[in-house]
C-alpha cells in the first residue's frame, strides 16, 4: 500500500484505522507515511475507510487557515477525505503479508483461502476431528500485534519435534519446507502478517502436553497467542473429555464456535421448494 | 478462518451476541454435493425474517460497508444505513454466510428453523457456549462438534482497555484497529459521536459483517459513564 503525497491533507484519519499502527504523519513531509516494515498489507486503509475526493490543494489551504484560529478541520472519523491510498503491486516475499491479512484475497502464494481451514466448522461432513481426537488452532497475532514467519517456525519447530502432524491444506503447512522439523521457507521468515492459524491433530491424551509445549514458545516469540480447541461431542452432544483438561489447566472456556450437525453429503435441492421472500421492512431497515 | 471465535469477554458479554453461519464443505475429499449457493441464499433469506442485526457475505460484505462520495458534504449526517437487500442480492459464491442476532429469542428461533428446513448446510452458533446450548437444546438438536475459544493468552481480566478489545475483536480478521475502537471510545465519551454512530463506524471495516452493533453500542455506552 502507498499513499500519494499529492493528494494526502494529513488530517490524520488513517493513523488510527491501520490495525498495525503502521501510518503516521511525517513532520517533514506533512503527509501520512507508511512504515512498510511494520505494514502487513491487509488494505484496512484502503478497503475499509471511506472515501471522498475533495480537492487536496483547498482542503489543506482550509486546515492551515482553520489551524491558525486553534479550529481543527475534522472530516468524519472512517473517511479519506481525498482517496489518497494506492494499492502496490506486491512481488514474492512481499505478497504473503496480504495473503495472511487480506481476508478477502485467497492465498495466491499457496493456493489456500483463509489463514486456516475449516477445522471443526464443516466437521458433521468431513469427519476431520474424530472421536477421540483433539484439534488445535494455534493463531499468532492476534489481537492488533501481528507475527512474523519466523515467530511461527518457532512454534512450528517446537510441535514438529513433539511428533505431531501439521493439517495439510493450512496455508502455513504449505509454506514450510520440511513438516517433520517444522522448518519454513527461509526467504518469507522476516515477512510480517496480521496473523495466521497452524494447525494441528493429536489424540486427547496428549491436550495438556501440547498446551505446555506451547505455553513454553510463547516466552520465547515476541507476539500474541489465541488458541482454539476442537474437539468432537459424544452420541448425547455433550463433551466431556477435554474440558476437563482445559479446566486442570485454569482454562475457563466461555465461548465457543458449536457446529450443530446440520451438515449433509448432499445438500438439499431446492428446485421445488416454496420461495422465501425477505420481509420488506429488512430489506432497507 | 477463526473470525468469529475469540471475541473478547466473559459469558455475559454474550448476552446480545449470537452469529449463526453456514459454509458448505469445500475440499473434494468431503464429498459433498448439491447446489450449496442457493442452499446459502435460503439461510440468508430465512435470517432475515429474524430481524438480525447484521447479515454477512464473507466475499463481498456486511450490511454497513464503506461509501464513496464525491460531494463535500456526502459524508455529512448521511452515512449509509444497514442494507441488507444488497447483502442478499449480492452473493454469488458459496462460502460463509453469517446472521448475526441481538436477541435470544430470535437466534433460537432462527436456529430451530434452519434445523428444520434440513439444509445440508454445515450451521455453526459462535457464542457463549450457554447460548448455543441453550438454541441446540431449544431447537432439540444435538451438538455435533465444538471448538472452545481458550482466549488471548496473558491478556487477564484486569486488562487496560480490555473495552477496546472487546470492540476491536468483533472483527476476528483484525481489520477493526484498537488504536480507532479506542478514538472512537473518547468521541463517544466527549459526546461528539452516539454509540450508534460510532458503532456504525466501526462496523463498516468489518469485510465480513460479522460485527455486532447492538453489542457495540452497549459496550460503548458502558464507556460513556465509566463502568469498566
Amino acid at each position: 500500500m502507498r499513499i500519494n503525497p499529492n493528494k494526502c491533507v494529513a488530517c490524520g484519519n488513517c493513523t488510527y484505522v491501520c490495525p498495525m499502527g503502521a501510518i503516521y504523519i511525517d513532520p517533514q513531509l506533512q503527509r501520512a507515511t507508511i512504515n512498510r516494515d511494520e505494514c502487513v498489507e491487509c488494505y484496512a486503509c484502503y478497503n475499509g475507510l471511506s472515501k471522498e475526493v475533495l480537492p487536496p490543494r483547498t482542503v489543506r489551504f482550509v486546515r492551515r487557515t482553520l489551524a491558525n484560529f486553534r479550529v481543527r478541520f475534522e472530516p468524519e472519523p472512517d473517511v479519506c477525505p481525498t482517496s489518497a491510498f494506492e494499492p502496490d503491486q506486491l512481488e514474492w516475499p512481499r505478497v504473503v503479508r496480504r495473503a495472511f491479512s487480506d481476508p478477502r484475497v485467497p492465498h495466491e502464494s499457496t493456493g489456500v483461502s483463509g489463514r486456516g481451514t475449516e477445522e471443526v466448522k464443516t466437521n458433521d461432513v468431513t469427519n476431520r476431528v474424530g472421536i477421540g481426537e483433539v484439534g488445535f488452532t494455534i493463531e499468532l497475532g492476534r489481537p492488533g500485534i501481528g507475527a512474523r514467519f519466523r515467530d511461527f517456525q518457532e512454534m512450528s519447530r517446537a510441535l514438529a519435534k513433539a511428533g505431531v502432524s501439521f493439517e495439510k491444506n493450512n496455508p502455513i503447512s504449505t509454506l514450510m519446507t520440511d513438516t517433520s522439523t517444522g522448518d519454513i521457507r527461509p526467504d518469507i521468515l522476516n515477512e510480517k502478517v496480521m496473523s495466521a492459524i497452524i494447525e494441528i491433530k493429536v489424540p486427547i491424551e496428549r491436550t495438556e502436553e501440547i498446551i505446555r509445549i506451547i505455553w513454553d514458545v510463547e516466552k520465547r516469540i515476541p507476539t500474541q497467542i489465541v488458541l482454539g480447541v476442537g474437539v468432537r461431542c459424544d452420541e448425547d452432544g455433550e463433551e466431556k473429555l477435554v474440558l476437563p483438561i482445559l479446566e486442570k489447566l485454569g482454562y475457563n472456556p466461555q465461548r465457543a464456535k458449536t457446529n450443530i450437525g446440520l451438515g449433509r453429503k448432499v445438500i438439499r435441492d431446492l428446485t421445488n421448494a416454496a420461495p422465501v421472500a425477505a420481509p420488506k421492512e429488512m430489506v432497507n431497515a | 478462518m477463526t473470525n468469529t471465535l475469540h471475541r473478547y469477554g466473559k459469558s455475559d458479554s454474550f448476552v446480545d451476541d449470537y452469529i449463526v453461519f453456514s459454509l458448505p464443505a469445500k475440499s473434494k475429499a468431503a464429498g459433498q454435493t448439491g447446489d450449496a449457493l442457493a442452499a446459502q441464499k435460503r439461510f440468508m433469506a430465512i435470517a432475515a425474517e429474524f430481524k438480525p442485526a447484521s447479515l454477512g457475505d464473507a466475499l463481498h460484505g456486511g450490511s454497513l460497508r464503506p461509501t464513496r462520495s464525491r460531494s463535500i458534504f456526502g459524508h455529512w449526517g448521511k452515512r449509509n444505513k444497514p442494507n441488507f437487500k444488497r447483502v442478499l442480492e449480492g452473493m454469488s459464491k458459496a462460502g460463509t454466510m453469517a446472521a448475526v442476532f441481538d436477541n435470544r429469542a430470535a437466534a433460537e428461533g432462527f436456529v430451530k428453523r434452519i434445523a428444520e428446513e434440513n439444509l445440508g448446510l454445515s450451521v455453526n452458533i459462535s457464542s457463549s457456549i450457554v447460548n448455543a446450548k441453550n438454541a441446540c437444546d431449544h431447537a432439540g438438536i444435538k451438538r455435533h462438534s465444538i471448538a472452545y475459544s481458550l482466549g488471548f493468552e496473558d491478556v487477564g481480566d484486569n486488562t487496560p482497555g480490555k473495552q477496546a478489545i472487546m470492540l476491536s475483536t468483533m472483527c476476528g480478521h483484525g481489520m477493526l484497529s484498537i488504536n480507532f475502537a479506542q478514538k472512537m471510545m473518547s468521541f463517544v465519551r466527549e459526546n461528539r459521536r452516539t454509540p450508534k454512530e460510532a458503532a456504525e463506524a466501526m462496523a463498516r471495516f468489518c469485510s465480513c459483517g460479522i460485527f455486532n452493533t447492538t453489542r457495540a453500542k452497549r459496550i460503548l455506552e458502558d464507556v460513556r459513564i465509566g463502568v469498566k
